[in-house]
């Protein structure tokens, strides 16, 4: 059993645990993430390490509350434990002195760009963070982004805080300005990344991204996380989380994505309304 | 030899059936199949047993298990005993009653088989282990004084856990690192509860525990340590059991489309996770009508009668060869068979299609005939030009082989392989290029059986006490 040790709500429906797990904490490097399974019956859902204080032992976890397993774990509070938390998983961010690196996160995206935006600014590199949300309530870690940072840009969907707009068009601007930009990050929704993609592209600028796949057991075992990248299929669990944006095929990516749409609407609706429509099951 | 009227007598008692759920009523549940002997069917079978002097069986045994002793137990009625007997040698009897391949080990060689049919060993061991189960009393076995040496087990599938209770018993500190949840491996994750029901290898995990062995799941070994960590960390030596756990695809276009499973995820979904408990459990799995299993091994079987079970109207076997080279037990063919599983021999996928929504919708495939032996020794197939056809599908699951997964080998220095990626260990002792570093299972073999993990587990477990007292 793993325990919530500090629970807290970061934005509307985004919460941060910091979980025991001293392990998986004097272990883990940027880039990496964990499978947690909540409960007997739970299924292994994958999240990234944000952060992880070795001394104290403690994972720094972010979620949304997407579905039936997101919401089941945003119930719990500090004191609570979870069955299973296996890692550190995945290969670590490559962090280099590169010279400057834009680490671009678009909403819960960011949770996974702040380690990396760390990393690379204590490799020595010039960090030019941008990070966006679809509104002012939704963006997460500003502060910390902030710290890690030389610059940092932030826009909204609907503009109520920072540029009004959208995270590449931030990206564009660096560029139109003849920014020299030795690599960026990209995290966050499949579209954003793929965008951003498309702008760095066109300036030849490498763009890693991390991707969040279905996974089961992620440790190379069961392909659920397959994924195309320059034509090959790669295991995100162990051969990722991180590729080169642009061989990414983030259509084939969509569409793996929501191969459960059904079911997990159908978990999330009878965990949120017990008791109300009859789904069939024999429980 | 002369047959005695009491030995002709015996062999005319036909093989006792194992009473099983009906085809029809099975292929819509999870339970297992068979129900197993009860006393008096066991003692029927037992007297079939000619009691030979030079029992043949126990050669044919990979464990050597004493078999015609267990069988006179039974047929005393001393049915604790023989569970006793088999455990003498084989850890896991409950198991490998279940999924020992017996027709082409001691039954093969079972003096009975030559004129009629062998004697029912695998069922008999069967019983007596679930015998022992329901009605036994826990009772520590003999264990050596403390030698203080401490031995790591990477993964908990069946060489591991033969391998720590050896261990365990002659005096040694043992830890299992088991990268899932759950511990008992490929019985856990990769054998359907029809077949091998899970409160069966939970129930030999519960019993290592309670001779003193130490448990660790959630340790994915070449991350949270390397072997070379454990080392340093006080283990003084470390078996490697770690299966060959990475899927293989065919390779060939539309396989990552949706409803394209490898057999690995399949079946960890349904039998690991229980999704076919969905929505009790959390896991979700597709629910296909019309689908295609591709290959034709044990766990092409299972991930078929998985399928029907999860409500498929047709499931299909598609294997490139003809039936007479299906890899698998006949057994499983047999109850697949009875089940309604529909074979399509001498056929090769060579694309699956796919609806704008990214799922399966069919998948073209060749006809194949058989050409002159290749270095398996099989005939080859080759494609029949022209012969192409689609079959209408919704979902794939693909059964061709399972592969050695490298997250141990590239984070260990030292650590020998072969050109498949699996570590080279000697055959006798699992001893690997790495002092102290043994090794067994499939992750030296490749894909093979239970009782050939159990019995490197074996070997390994003694090499590895020699190194330690030596």
């Amino acid at each position: 059993m793993f325990q919530i040790v500090d629970a807290r709500l970061l934005a509307a429906s985004v919460k941060q645990f910091k979980v025991a797990a001293p392990e998986i904490a004097r272990k883990r490097r940027p880039g990496q993430f964990v499978v947690l399974r909540i409960s007997e019956e739970g299924e292994r859902i994958p999240l990234t390490i944000a952060d992880a204080d070795p001394e104290g032992g403690t994972l720094t976890l972010i979620f949304q509350e997407v579905g039936k397993s997101t919401a089941q774990l945003g119930r719990l509070k500090a004191g609570d434990s979870i069955s299973d938390l296996i890692g550190p998983l995945g290969v670590p961010t490559h962090l280099e002195k590169f010279g400057t690196v834009v680490c671009v996160g678009g909403g819960i995206g960011i949770a996974p760009v702040y380690p990396i935006a760390k990393g690379m600014r204590e490799a020595g590199n010039t960090v030019i963070s941008i990070i966006g949300a679809r509104t002012k309530d939704l963006l997460i870690l500003e502060e910390e982004m902030t710290r890690v940072s030389n610059v940092l840009k932030v826009s909204t969907d609907d503009g109520s805080y920072g540029y009004h707009g959208f995270v590449s068009d931030i990206l564009q601007d660096f560029i139109d300005a003849g920014t020299t930009i030795n690599l960026a990050v990209a995290i966050g929704p499949v579209p954003m990344m793929r965008v951003v993609c498309n702008v760095t592209r066109n300036k030849n600028i490498k763009t890693v991204v991390s991707l969040n796949p279905i996974m089961v057991d992620a440790t190379g075992m069961c392909g659920a996380c397959r994924v195309s990248v320059g034509g090959k299929t790669r295991f995100v669990c162990v051969d990722g989380p991180e590729f080169d944006g642009h061989q990414v095929n983030f259509a084939e990516l969509v569409k793996r994505q929501r191969a459960y749409l059904n079911q997990e609407k159908q978990a999330h609706e009878s965990y949120m309304h017990p008791g109300g429509a009859c789904l069939g099951g024999k429980s | 030899m002369t047959e005695t009227p009491e030995k002709k007598k015996k062999t005319q008692i036909p093989r006792t059936k194992m009473p099983e759920q009906e085809p029809k009523v099975r292929a819509k549940n999870f339970d297992e199949v068979p129900f197993g002997y009860n006393p008096e069917l066991a003692k029927i079978e037992a007297s079939r047993c000619l009691q030979c002097k030079k029992p043949a069986c126990i050669q044919g045994c990979p464990v050597s298990i004493d078999i015609p002793a267990f069988i006179e137990m039974i047929l005393q009625e001393d049915f604790i005993g023989a569970a006793r007997k088999l455990k003498e040698m084989n850890s896991l009897p409950a198991v490998c009653g279940r999924v020992c391949p017996q027709e082409d080990q001691c039954e093969k060689v079972c003096i009975l088989g030559k004129k009629g049919e062998p004697v029912g060993i695998g069922r008999l061991e069967r019983f007596a282990a679930d015998f022992d189960r329901a009605h036994g009393e826990f009772i520590m076995p003999p264990m050596a004084a403390p030698t203080g040496e401490k031995v790591a087990v990477v993964g908990s599938g069946p060489a591991g856990l033969t391998l720590a209770g050896d261990l365990i018993k002659k005096g040694h500190q043992v830890t299992i690192f088991e990268a899932l949840h759950k511990a008992g491996g490929v019985l856990v994750y990769g054998i359907p509860e029809f077949r091998l029901p899970k409160a069966i290898v939970q129930s030999e995990v519960d019993y290592l525990q309670k001779i003193g062995v130490e448990l660790k799941t959630n340790m994915v070994i070449g991350k949270i340590y390397t072997v070379d960590e454990l080392m340093a960390n006080g283990y003084h030596a470390v078996f490697l059991g770690t299966g060959a756990g990475l899927p293989t695809f065919m390779n060939i276009p539309g396989e990552n489309l949706n409803g394209v499973y490898s057999a690995n995820e399949y079946l960890t979904r349904s039998n690991l996770m229980k999704a076919y408990l969905f929505p009790q459990y959390d896991t979700p799995i597709a629910k296909g009508k019309k689908v295609a299993v591709l290959g034709g091994g044990n766990v092409a079987m299972d991930s078929a009668r998985t399928a029907l079970r999860l409500g498929a109207d047709d499931v299909y076997i598609v294997y490139r060869r003809s039936k007479k080279e299906l890899p698998a037990r006949i057994e499983e063919v047999h109850h697949a068979e009875e089940e309604g599983i529909q074979f399509h021999f001498l056929t090769l996928p060579v694309e699956i299609l796919g609806n704008e929504d990214g799922w399966v919708c069919g998948m073209k495939c060749l006809r194949m005939e058989l050409g002159e032996p290749d270095e398996s020794g099989r005939r080859r197939p080759i494609p029949v030009p022209g012969s192409e056809f689609t079959l209408e599908v919704d979902m794939v699951v693909v059964a061709i082989g399972t592969g050695a997964n490298p997250l141990i080998p590239s984070t260990t220095a030292d650590l020998h392989t072969n050109k498949w990626g699996y570590i080279v260990a000697d055959p006798e002792t699992g001893a690997t290029s790495k002092k102290g570093v043994y090794a067994g299972g499939d992750i030296v073999t490749g894909s093979a059986t239970v009782i050939l993990a159990m019995g490197a587990g074996r070997k390994a477990a003694e090499a590895i006490h020699k190194y330690l007292m030596g």
